[in-house]
């Protein structure tokens, strides 16, 4: 066997980097997560003012109109700038390192599409300072209120709105071109699709969508930006033109849209259940499809976002059907899941809590969008707050758990030092506490029949009103030991090895932090399935001196 | 200070597959925006369909002679493209440059005709929908034309740079698929807007 050498401590890189056009995919990472938490607090803000708002029944905090504004930023914050720029870090850390390749495919076109998001996020925080206030047409912005600029100006808080999402969109398809090549292209040798993780399979499907959906929504936002600023009637009944259609447009992006959220999350519980009960994943080949599965139903299903908006009833049937019919991929995942721990040896660290509490809250979601789907139900509750409870538990209460677990079981790989346990537990704690306090009431109030985005409410909806406002306090509270613990690990945390949990996978066979250019020249031949925990099969061909050349640098390293 | 690490046994084709990137990254990208032409052409086909006065007042129908000329100027540029494709392949690069000039200048038609026929209409883009689908597919279309016409100068003034085309170059593949998609799409567009034009 042919030994080659590599520089175990290479001169310690500048954090100035993180400043810069860097093409490496793991600066471009950190950059995306660390922006997207930058944002995620702003979209908190505004989060916080709308439950202050709403815990008592008057409208007392802020202006009705000022609160249009809020609840509009903070979903399109949330959305635009939060959950899509942190999940392209994570995919950026993980996916290049997963799949053994150096870098993306396309370094440049993944920096250009990294550094669009302070652009458009700057353009979007900027239009809370325009004459006229940001948008106010929720995150859907739904034509006619979306084609108002009753001040007459060119420079609006809509055409802002219009702009910044566009620019987004620019960046995911960026992004997704360059995810999807990479995945096709630039697998380690061996790694032959049924060999590769579950989380690449999952990105796979989620960049897919994003390649198919979004094209459709710039397409419709288009027309509404002309019917906006031009005097088209794309969208105005009295020249001709059907508001509807942009809802078709719109959803049949935004429906898929959910689930590039969610399915990367997929991909998360799939990598660390199997880490944390020391169990291979069950049902691998079945969740590796499912999420194809998905991606084919969930194309279909986008009406169910607006049965009340004068749809036809066979249109109605047809996509209630289709909708139902995508529990049963998701169940699938579930029940994988829940093999997968079940007799497993589990250990409650902090990721693994995470999952856990984002799997039971996913259940939860996934059972009142059932509800949502089912046309009666839905024609009671749509624009309730019944729906504001739904896909907050699927978005934070699952979403944003997931993502979590997967700061806190990556962070030693990526960052090369270990997160404190005891600060984890207590962010863990009060974020599944404040979540179901939080929007569980949400669920009640829309059954009740309490609107959404309103800022005053009948006084009989008051008592659910003030947990869930509680709730939300403790959420906002929940981010400073979060905070507290990357920070002051990062800067003086334990040193990690390369296998902190002891898991498997091509990412733990590199040093960690690991090197500009991962494996470099030397990427190790996969020879079997992922997640052989307790199969005592090695993963890649020369396994063993891999380990024991990355145990001996650890041990010169801290020996010096 | 150094480490010793195993050596993998290296496969060869790893590296020459890495060369092929550019162009799987282009044709999913291609895909991608193929679903905004979808988007535009059911919304029109929607629009009008379920329009009630589809035709702005003193409005009968589009002339459909000079489009369909222009049609066959566009449809024969896809030949020329793929001529000039397999003069290069043979290592004739005058060939190459002949046919891809032709191209450009069918190409550069197209988009003339185009603008003569939008300088004789009686409807502007804010006449109703049917205006507004009307300009705005063949605007857009007509956008990625000119779209193409720049890549295929920008590929032109490369070629001449020495040593540059002597195998395969991705930059000419990419940009002759560029033009067959183009090309598809006016075909559907044609169809769309020209051929049916009772609702
Ligand atoms: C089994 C799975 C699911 C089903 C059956 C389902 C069903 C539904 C239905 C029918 C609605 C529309 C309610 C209405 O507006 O009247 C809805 C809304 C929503 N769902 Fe789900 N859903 C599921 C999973 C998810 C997931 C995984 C996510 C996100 C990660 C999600 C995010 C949303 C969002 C954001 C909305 C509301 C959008 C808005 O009106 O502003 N859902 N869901
Ligand atoms: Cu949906």
């Amino acid at each position: 066997m042919t030994l080659a050498t590599f520089p175990a401590s290479e001169p310690k890189p500048s954090w100035t980097r993180y400043f810069s056009f860097n093409t490496d995919a793991k600066v471009i990472g950190i950059q995306y997560i660390v922006l997207a938490f930058f944002f995620f607090l702003i979209g908190g803000l505004l989060a916080m003012i709308i439950r202050g708002e709403l815990i008592t029944p008057e409208a007392d905090l802020v202006d009705r109109t000022v609160y249009n504004g809020i609840y509009t930023m903070h979903g399109t914050i949330m959305l635009f700038l939060f959950i899509f720029p942190v999940l392209n870090g994570l995919n950026n850390l993980l996916i290049p390192t997963m799949i053994g390749a150096p870098d993306m495919a396309f370094p440049r076109l993944n920096a250009v599409a990294f550094w669009l998001v302070p652009i458009f996020g700057t353009l979007l925080i900027a239009s809370f300072f325009v004459p006229g206030g940001p948008a106010y047409s929720g995150w859907w912005s739904y034509p006619p209120v979306s084609v108002q600029n009753p001040l007459g100006h060119l420079v609006n808080g809509q055409g802002m709105w219009l702009t910044a999402v566009a620019l987004s969109g620019v960046s995911s398809i960026m992004g997704a071109v360059n995810f999807v090549t990479t995945i096709i292209r630039m697998r380690a040798p061996g790694m032959t699709w049924f060999r590769m993780p579950v989380f690449c399979w999952t990105a796979l499907a989620a960049q897919s969508l994003q390649l198919i959906g979004l094209p459709a929504l710039t397409g419709g936002a288009i027309m509404l930006l002309f019917d906006l600023v031009a005097g088209t009637t794309f969208y105005d009944p009295s020249g001709g033109g059907d508001p509807v259609l942009y809802q078709h447009f719109f959803w049949f992006y935004s429906h898929p849209a959910v689930y590039v959220i969610i399915l990367p999350v997929f991909g998360i519980f799939s990598e660390l259940f199997p880490v944390y009960a020391r169990k291979p994943l069950f049902g691998y080949v079945y969740v590796s499809l499912a999420s194809f599965i998905i991606v084919g139903l969930g194309l279909i299903v986008w009406v169910h976002h607006f049965f009340t908006s004068g749809v036809p009833q066979w249109m109605r049937n047809l996509f209630m059907v289709n909708t139902m019919l995508i529990s049963v991929p998701t169940g699938v995942k579930v029940f994988a899941w829940l093999g997968t721990l079940w007799r497993g040896k589990i250990r409650l660290t902090t990721p693994m809590l995470f999952c856990l509490g984002g799997l039971f809250n996913f259940v939860f979601a996934g059972i009142t969008g059932v509800m949502l789907a089912t046309v009666p139900v839905d024609i009671h509750v749509s624009n309730t707050y019944f729906v504001v409870g739904h896909f907050h538990y699927v978005i934070y209460g699952a979403a944003v758990m997931g993502i979590f677990a997967a700061i806190y079981h990556w962070f030693p790989k990526f960052i090369g030092r270990m997160p404190y346990e005891g600060l984890g537990k207590l962010h863990f704690l009060l974020t599944f506490i404040g979540a179901n306090l939080n929007f569980l009431p949400m669920h009640p109030l829309g059954l009740m029949g309490m609107p959404r985005r309103v800022s005053s409410y009948d006084p009989e909806f008051a008592f659910w009103n003030v947990l869930a406002s509680l709730g939300a306090f403790l959420l906002g509270v929940s981010i400073i030991p979060f905070l507290l613990n990357m920070i002051s690990s990062w800067i003086r945390g334990p040193k990690s090895t390369h296998n902190p949990w002891n898991a498997i996978g091509l990412e733990w066979l590199l040093p960690s932090p690991p090197a500009e250019d991962n494996f470099g020249e030397h990427v190790p031949v996969v020879i079997s399935k992922p997640y052989g925990y307790g199969l005592g099969k090695p993963l890649v061909e020369h396994q063993a001196e891999i380990e024991q050349a990355l145990t001996a640098a650890e041990l010169q390293e801290s020996s010096r | 200070m150094t480490t010793a690490y195993p050596t993998p046994t290296e496969p060869k084709e790893h590296t020459a597959e890495h060369e092929k990137h550019n162009l799987t990254g282009f044709i999913i990208f291609l895909c991608s925006e193929s679903v905004i032409f979808l988007a535009f052409f059911s919304g029109y086909a929607l629009l009008k369909t379920s329009a009630l006065d589809w035709l702005p007042a003193g409005v009968d129908g589009l002339e459909w002679q000079m489009p369909l000329i222009n049609s066959v100027v566009l449809v024969s540029s896809s030949g020329t493209i793929y001529l000039a494709e397999r003069a290069k392949a043979r290592g004739s690069i005058w060939g190459f440059r002949g046919f891809w000039l032709l191209t450009m200048a069918l190409g550069s038609y197209f988009l003339y005709g185009q603008a003569v026929e939008w300088s004789g209409l009686e409807f502007g883009f804010t006449s109703g929908t049917f205006g507004g689908t009307f300009y705005l597919l063949t605007g857009f279309h007509g956008l990625h034309v000119a779209t193409g016409v720049g890549l295929m100068t920008l590929m032109l003034i490369k070629s001449f740079i020495p040593g540059n085309y002597d195998g395969g170059e991705q930059g000419v593949e990419a940009t002759s698929l560029f033009w067959h998609f183009v090309d598809v799409i006016w075909i559907i567009l044609f169809l769309l807007i020209y051929v049916w034009q009772r609702s």
